[in-house]
């Protein structure tokens, strides 16, 4: 039987009286995007954050690469391959722009091949000896991509990483995120951009209130009246 | 020259100065005590800059370490009947048990670790100096190593301490073990992320830190030959030891060298004659350091462009 790169199932995380996820079920192929939206407060970082490890869930589980990874902590499923980029950019800033990138390679790549230059890629090359701590926003978030990336993950997780960005910005980062998927990556993008995510995936997921309520397309879920009446008001 | 090659140059340079400096002035200047007390606070200092500097764990208990090491090595002397040389390794060897023991209180952070690490240093001290352990510590009357007092050897001993601790500094600095205990410093979640074992590297640091106070204590032990269980466990070696770290600027090999030269000498020079003022100053001197200079006296030569060591 051939596993899917990542499989979700039926996990809950309740922080306090708050069902923050009841019962999502996701799964994402090797080469694949998965695209996830919904309101603010519907769930989508925590699934993230479940997913790579800063949480544990309540009920359900995680299986990567055929394997049972729930409860793993982020450092594990790093060395395994899964990584991600965070909301708001987190850059070492007491390190240069090459020394992060060096870091992560050092104690995340662990023998996988990754792409050869994560900070070209991110378009970070002319900025390397750079102190984080002088980055903009746009590049403070192409840093955290190029750090995520220099593990050589399988599965890249992606918090809104287009948030702020300008079309032009936005084009680009489609494509990357594109070619990702292509050399095989299985990629999770969280995004309020609809038009964005448009353009990355088929595949979308919308969240409500910790509850998955849509799979398919975008185009679909515009036509679903629970998606719209979520996102437009009964 | 490039950066790091110069910043190492200049590292190098720093500890060659220290050890000609401590090595040949007892030929020039009489009191070697003073010598080998700051000495004893620049390797001190050095533990709480790795601890402080690289983790952000402000270790107001870091006086327990250093008399663990004291009772450690004397114990080893009085009871194992070991060479001095060979009890200054097991006095840093209990200590760093002790620093085992204590792993838990890195669950702390902030002041609750301060607060938990200077009642750590209180509970051994209460338990090396309880008269019931009289047999083994000799409860409060403390000890004394008569058999093997030796202030030549002991001192040499401190001056290789103060050489190895610079070097070890200087080579975390410069490592790439450094630069991941300064990214998990900065944002443990994303230290993580990237592979980082955060719990491996702050015990790491914990116990490196705690073996060189025990280093310090146990030489310190063997220098003195005579000390009591209030000498060795006093607060105010962890409290020098941190405000030294502060003054200078932790983080570099050069700050808590300098923080300890500067306020041990000026200690030296009116603290002794005077307390009061002392007091006061020292007092006057956190203060203006918390305000306005938090990241110490060499974040001034930063300020002005220079890469400091």
């Amino acid at each position: 039987m051939s596993h899917k790169l990542l499989e979700v199932t039926q996990v809950v995380k309740v922080f306090g009286g708050f069902r923050a996820l009841d019962g999502v079920t996701v799964q994402v192929d090797a080469g694949e995007i998965l695209g996830i939206v919904g309101p603010n407060g519907s769930g989508k970082t925590t699934l993230i954050n479940v997913i790579s490890g800063l949480y544990r869930p309540d009920r359900g589980t995680v299986h990567y690469q055929g394997r049972d990874v729930t409860g793993w902590n982020p450092t594990r499923l790093a060395r395994r391959g899964i990584n991600r980029t965070f909301q708001l950019p987190k850059p070492f800033k007491s390190l240069t722009v090459e020394q992060n990138v060096d870091l992560a390679a050092h104690y995340g790549k662990k023998g996988r091949p990754g792409i050869a230059d994560p900070l070209e890629f991110a378009g970070l090359s002319n900025i390397r000896q750079q102190s984080a701590s002088q980055l903009t926003t746009a590049q403070q978030k192409a840093l955290d991509l190029a750090r995520a990336l220099a593990t050589a993950p399988d599965l890249l997780l992606v918090d809104e990483l287009a948030a702020g960005l300008n079309p032009v910005e936005l084009d680009a980062l489609a494509q990357k995120l594109l070619f990702l998927a292509h050399q095989g990556m299985g990629l999770i993008v969280i995004e309020h951009l609809l038009g964005f995510v448009n353009q990355l995936t088929q595949r979308v997921v919308v969240m409500n209130a910790g509850r998955e309520i849509f799979e398919g397309t975008l185009t679909q879920a515009a036509e679903n009246p629970e998606v719209v009446a979520v996102y437009m008001g009964e | 020259m490039p950066k790091i090659a110069r910043s190492l140059w200049m590292n190098g340079f720093i500890g060659v100065v220290l050890l000609v400096v401590f090595g040949v002035a007892p030929g020039f200047y009489a009191n070697t005590s003073i010598l080998f007390q700051m000495m004893m606070y620049i390797v001190l200092a050095q533990g709480v800059n790795v601890l402080y500097g690289f983790t952000g764990y402000l270790p107001f208990g870091y006086v327990g370490f250093f008399g663990a090491g004291a009772y450690g090595a004397s114990l080893a002397i009085q009871m194992g009947h070991l060479p001095g040389s060979v009890a200054m390794g097991v006095g840093a060897m209990v200590s760093v048990v002790l620093g085992l023991v204590l792993l838990p209180l890195l669950r702390l952070a902030g002041a609750y670790f301060a607060i938990g690490s200077m009642a750590a240093a209180e509970i051994v001290y209460y338990v090396v100096s309880n008269p019931a352990l009289d047999k083994v510590t000799n409860g409060p009357y403390g000890i004394q190593l008569v058999q093997s007092y030796h202030p030549v050897e002991s001192y040499a001993f401190m001056v290789g301490a103060l050489g190895l601790v610079t070097l070890g500094v200087m080579i975390l600095r410069h490592s790439r073990i450094g630069m991941a205990l300064l990214a998990l410093r900065e944002d443990s979640v994303s230290a993580a992320m990237i592979g980082i074992n955060v719990v491996t590297a702050r015990a790491g640091v914990w116990l490196a830190s705690a073996l060189v106070a025990g280093l310090a204590g146990a030489i310190f032990a063997w220098h003195t030959s005579v000390f009591y269980p209030t000498t060795v466990f006093d607060l105010n070696i962890s409290v020098f030891a941190i405000v030294f770290t502060l003054f200078g600027g932790a983080g570099t090999v050069l700050g808590p060298t300098v923080g300890v030269v500067v306020l041990f000498g000026l200690y030296n020079v009116i603290g002794i004659s005077s307390p009061q003022y002392f007091q006061l100053l020292f007092g006057v001197l956190i203060v203006t350091l918390v305000l306005f200079l938090p990241n110490g006296v060499v974040s001034l030569l930063r300020r002005r462009g220079w890469d400091v060591p």
